[in-house]
């Protein structure tokens, strides 16, 4: 029998009830109900460890609940794996892409179904892949690879395989935090056109904005549990729903101290470096840091950013140009000696760069001085000492664990990233490179990275922040400059949104000034 | 010193690298690494060597080898897939095990005398080539004829097919095949399983074919380390992985035959007179195989090179990174 919404009476496609999941330590879903209807966009809104992902994989097969019912189009059903959810017309496009970068768009599309039998007649099916994409607005080149796809790209290949599946539901987890503006736009393009066709859409997210201008309905959780179930998003404002995930009044915009910059701290000087492929990634670019200021890097991922950071922070060598922090020579010195020079690295990837996921708290935090005085007494490490250390930076920097016995791999984001910044701001750095800091984290966990942000520039640190998020670059930076394909495009400094969209996408400042003259 | 017969006995001797080392891309391919082949490349040897010498049949020996060494293989996907433990230790132990298996049952083998060996004989009209016709098509071995035909098959089949595409996936990263319904440990133990049964062919062809007889260690005296090399230079790529067998099998003959003639190009040969340069040719290929192995082992030439990105890395579902 199949089940109607009452308010909308349209067909209800997916009704979850009564979901527990628990996992060790944490009740992730405590009695979630849920309701998805015929071509809706229906929003997934709560902060980071809310259980939004939790409920989502329980949906997608990758969990099994504890308790509670799922049914789809009015049948009980029950999931074994994700493939038992995919033939029921359920695709989840992760926020880590499950795609094969040496594969073909076309091969990653048909991995692990039944067609073709042996022979894998691409051309054929190329075809077929083409006109889905068509269909859907989803352009993209089914015989590339997909480590030469752009990250939008990559997602449009996620969306097509589930497509490809048959799925009349798409959950997309955190679809947008890896998205260019121009590229968020064309997913909002697609998935309206999907929604009109029937299709229904979860859409995970934390970022209110998009929320309110993407989707029809919009389910919060808080701490595993429902505080909003499926309420239209006509009449409603970004206050209510802010309180409705966090409970508490959130600040969008913190308050800026007026702070004079002073010396240079860091200064970059026509340096070039290499991917890790051996390709170009960094072309004779140069930029500098003051004292005591924030100044952000826009560009779209995958343009050299995260080799910049690399670079400064002594993780890559350079083949050309040179460093200066502090007017000192740093060209292709050890990552040592920059940590000595009061260099501190928030990195891009925190669970393979930023910690040691098997490693406990403590050993994490303490991983920068282990080896100096008190903490490190000669050769031995003076274990009362680490742990104290570790408990004042957990209580100090609010990180929410059982233990600092605990290995980090177990921590949320936000917990993880707080342990992060608990050793490189507790260094008192004078230079401090911040790549992507608050990528993936809640509104609640946002604000707290953004205030110790500033409370370092206050202190007269000079900050670099690497972020794909143009909001967080305005409203923290003091100049941005924009990065294209290894270069920088121009400087801004008054947060001229246009100027710095015309950038990323490889304009020039002074093609843009040129222009503007005439 | 003929060069027609150096390099036609190169191709017979290439074809037992060749097998060892396509059955190693296959292992590799999917995401786990199999330094055994040496180990499983004499239980295949001895083996077919002893059941031919009872049956008389040599393909009821080849057969045999097979299934020897893919069990000897199973050995490592269980403690590899699994137990999940580290490839190059198991990998080590493999080698080791096979090496001693073999030993202790081959005992008394060598002095066993002649079995019936594989039939050989010329193609006819492919022989008449010139120069291409004596190195490749006569008077070899039936197993060197296989070993044309199945390089580009295993190309085919791991670039062009479905089952080769999951292959390839899983070795790449196996969280996207899980995601998809694809058995990540089923495939790593059937290509694991399937390069011992390489290595077990290559065995037999040196006991069956190429160099007949059970002479202990000596009867694969290293090649299967050679293979492990091969397949870096071959960049996990079939059609490769035949040009460096062909070059590497005539490389080794050529080291062979030059110590025997007296003189060399009208003078005295060195390599005969002092047998000391000759050690230093034979060392020639394992320097190789060790630079190779040194080179392959750097991260980011891995990545240029195109090794499969999961290679070396136990699979576990659910955990981040992978």
């Amino acid at each position: 029998m199949e089940l109607v919404n009452e308010q909308t009476q349209k067909k209800v496609v997916v009704s979850m009830r009564g979901i527990v999941k628990k996992f060790p330590g944490v009740l992730a879903n405590d009695a979630v109900d849920f309701e998805l209807i015929e071509g809706e966009v229906h929003a997934l809104l709560g902060e980071n460890g809310a259980g939004k992902s939790t409920l989502m994989n329980i949906l997608a097969g990758l969990y099994r609940p504890e308790a509670g019912t799922i049914s789809i189009r009015g049948k009980a059903v029950s999931f074994n794996s994700p493939k038992d959810a995919i033939q029921a017309g359920i695709g989840m496009v992760h926020q880590h892409f499950m795609l094969v970068p040496s594969q073909s768009v076309t091969e990653n599309i048909l991995l692990g179904l039944d067609e073709p039998r042996f022979r894998l007649r691409l051309r054929e099916y190329e075809q077929k892949v083409v006109e889905l994409g068509e269909r859907f607005g989803l352009h993209v080149d089914p015989r590339a690879k997909v480590w030469q796809l752009s990250v939008g790209e990559q997602q449009r290949v996620e969306i097509l395989k589930m497509l490809y599946r048959g799925a009349q539901v798409l959950i997309m987890d955190e679809p947008t935090a890896v998205l260019a503006p121009t590229e968020i736009e064309d997913l909002f393009k697609t998935l309206h056109s999907m929604a009109a066709e029937d299709q229904s859409i979860i859409f995970i997210s934390h970022k209110l904005q998009e929320v309110l201008e993407i989707s029809d309905r919009v389910t919060v959780l808080r701490r595993g549990k429902v505080t909003a179930s499926g309420i239209p998003l006509i009449n409603t404002t970004r206050a209510e729903l802010a309180r409705l995930m966090v409970d508490r009044e959130v600040l969008f915009r913190l308050e800026k101290k007026a702070v004079e910059a002073g010396d240079k701290v860091l200064e970059v000087q026509d340096i070039r470096a290499e991917n890790d492929r051996g390709l170009p990634a960094l072309r004779e670019m140069s930029l500098n840091v003051r004292a005591g200021e924030i100044v952000g890097l826009a560009g779209v991922a995958g343009n050299g950013q995260r080799e910049l950071a690399e670079v400064i922070t002594g993780l890559r060598k350079i083949t050309g140009g040179k460093i200066l922090v502090h007017g000192e020579d740093l060209t292709n010195k050890p990552v040592k000696t920059g940590i000595r020079r009061g260099i501190s690295h928030i990195p891009e990837d925190r669970t393979h760069v930023g910690t040691a996921g098997n490693l406990s708290i403590t050993d994490n935090t303490i991983m920068k001085n282990y080896n100096q005085p008190p903490i490190g007494q000669r050769w031995v490490v003076n274990a009362v000492l680490a742990n104290k250390y570790a408990e004042d930076l957990q209580k100090a920097y609010d990180i929410v664990v059982p233990s600092i016995k605990t290995p980090v791999r177990l921590l949320s984001g936000g917990n993880l990233q707080r342990v992060i910044l608990a050793r490189e701001i507790s260094s008192q750095p004078s230079l401090l490179v911040a790549v992507q800091p608050t990528r993936g984290l809640d509104v609640g966990a946002i604000e707290g990275v953004q205030r110790l942000l500033l409370a370092q520039r206050e202190a007269g640190a000079a900050i670099l922040l690497i972020s794909e998020e143009l909001e967080e670059l305005l409203s923290l930076s003091d100049r941005i400059y924009v990065i294209y394909e290894g270069k920088i495009m121009g400087e801004v400094l008054d947060g001229d949104i246009e100027k710095i969209g015309m950038m990323m996408t490889g304009t020039p400042m002074k093609d843009i000034e040129a222009r503007g003259s005439k | 010193m003929d060069l027609i017969i150096i390099l036609q006995a190169g191709v017979a001797s290439g074809t037992v690298l060749l097998f060892a080392t396509i059955g190693e891309i296959f292992t590799e391919r999917s995401g786990v690494l199999n330094l055994g082949i040496e180990g499983m490349m004499l239980v295949g040897a001895m083996t077919s060597f002893s059941i031919t010498l009872k049956t008389g049949n040599p393909w009821l020996g080849v057969v045999a080898a097979m299934a020897a060494a893919g069990l000897i293989s199973q050995i490592h996907a269980f403690i590899t897939v699994t137990l999940q433990a580290d490839q190059v230790v198991s990998g080590l132990s493999v080698s080791f095990l096979g090496t001693g298996l073999s030993l202790v049952l081959g005992e008394g083998l060598s002095k066993a005398g002649t079995v019936s060996l594989l039939p050989s004989f010329s193609i006819p009209y492919l022989s008449q080539i010139p120069l291409l016709g004596p190195v490749f098509f006569t008077k070899q071995s039936v197993l060197v004829y296989i070993g044309y035909l199945v390089f580009p098959l295993c190309w085919y089949f791991i670039n062009k097919t479905r089952p080769g595409m999951h292959l390839r996936a899983v070795g790449e990263y196996p969280a996207a095949a899980d995601a998809l319904g694809i058995n990540v440990y089923r495939l790593r133990y059937l290509y694991v399983f399937v390069g011992g049964m390489f290595s077990g062919v290559a065995g037999a062809t040196i006991s069956l074919a190429v160099s007949p007889g059970w002479f202990s260690e000596l009867t694969t005296a290293g090649q299967g380390w050679i293979a492990v090399g091969l397949v870096i230079f071959a960049q996990w790529n079939p059609l490769r992985a035949a040009v460096g067998s062909y070059v590497f099998g005539a490389l080794r003959r050529l080291i062979l035959d030059i110590q025997g003639p007296l003189l060399l190009f009208g003078l005295p040969n060195p390599f005969y007179y002092n047998p000391y340069y000759g050690f230093f040719l034979q060392m020639i290929p394992y320097a190789f195989t060790i630079i190779v192995l040194i080179l392959g082992s750097r991260e980011a030439m891995r990545k240029r090179m195109g090794a499969p990105a999961a290679l070396g890395l136990p699979y576990i579902r659910g955990q981040r990174g992978l």
